[in-house]
């Protein structure tokens, strides 16, 4: 698929889906989309190795938008991506925007084909700088 | 600095990580979620079940290996620190590291955690063990001083304000206890400090 990627990290892996839901339903399935959460062993977390799996799962050429809930979340998204090395590394970024919002807001940017700078700005737009 | 004998090292830093697990997790239950002791344990035990393997490597390919280890099975965010911690280490350390090039490899390894954990010293994490262990590497402390440096840096956590990481949601509150991170980064300072004063 040619349209930006949207991957979910969330502590809990019910946030992730319900917000995958959401994104599904009001979006629909123009967008890749992915989602991961928990810490793997049946706790609260987040999990490197998971979220490297949701953005293959999500992967797309035109780039990847990931979004986050709290602090670990964020860094060990960053964690992925620079474990997943260049070149697919630049055409992924972690967002600064509320996990529920900017997944969807997101979400809809890419639907319309929007670039991944676009996608990426259309979230951030969300968090009060 | 001899060479250290990597296998040895690693079954030490894990017995170190177990047997203070439950001390670890009641800190991080004091003040973040209460998971730092497993999270641990469990990363440590990953490494010690390939200490072989990783010690056959060059130290600068284990200790990125060991990192990337830590990263996959720690959980939380403690494994990209500690993870990272490892990795910039390996990429900064020579095979076979005079206390120059470690001095030197550690600072680049803190700065990394640092970028990593978006802190600095004085927010309550690992950083304010690891800076004054780099300052005490620097300025030629044995190992016995560095270790004691590094327990006596984690103390100091206690009546800090968390300004990173799930305590500092707790604010104010956040005073009077013992950062886990800090804690747990003090033991590995003091396994490797005693190894290294073993095999010196």
């Amino acid at each position: 698929m040619s349209n930006v990627g949207i991957v979910i990290v969330s502590h809990s892996p019910l946030v992730a889906e319900g917000t995958a839901d959401m994104v599904r339903q009001m979006v629909g399935d123009e967008v890749p989309l992915a989602w991961c959460g928990g810490n793997g062993h049946g706790g609260l977390g987040t999990s490197v190795e998971a979220i490297m799996g949701a953005i293959e799962k999500a992967w797309s050429e035109a780039g990847v938008a990931i979004l986050v809930d709290l602090g670990g979340a964020e860094t060990n998204s960053e964690m992925a991506v620079e474990m997943i090395g260049e070149p697919r590394a630049q055409k992924i970024i972690v967002c600064n925007a509320p996990i529920v919002e900017g997944a969807v807001m997101a979400a809809t940017e890419a639907s319309g084909g929007a670039s991944l700078k676009e996608v990426v700005a259309t979230a951030h737009e969300l968090s009060p700088s | 600095m001899a060479a250290l004998n990597l296998a040895r090292l690693i079954a030490a830093a894990a017995d170190a990580i177990a047997a203070h697990a439950e001390e670890l997790t009641a800190l991080d239950q004091a003040i973040g979620d209460g998971d730092h002791g497993l999270n641990m344990k469990r990363g440590f035990e990953a490494v010690r079940a390939e200490a072989d393997l990783f010690a056959a490597k060059p130290l600068p390919e284990a200790l990125k290996a060991i990192g990337t280890k830590l990263v996959m099975t720690v959980g939380g965010a403690s494994g990209p620190l500690f993870g990272t911690l490892f990795m910039a280490l390996g990429k900064e350390i020579s095979a076979e590291p005079d206390r120059a090039n470690l001095t030197a490899a550690f600072g680049k390894a803190i700065e990394a955690v640092a970028a990593r954990g978006k802190s600095q010293v004085g927010q309550k994490t690992m950083l304010d063990v690891l800076q004054p262990v780099h300052d005490a590497l620097a300025g030629e402390k044995t190992a016995a001083e560095i270790a004691d440096i590094a327990d006596a840096a984690a103390k100091a956590t206690v009546p800090m304000k968390a300004l990173r990481g799930r305590a500092s949601f707790l604010g104010d509150r956040s005073i009077g206890h013992m950062d886990a991170g800090a804690r747990s980064t003090a033991l590995l300072v003091r396994t490797v400090a005693q190894a290294i004063g073993e095999d010196a």
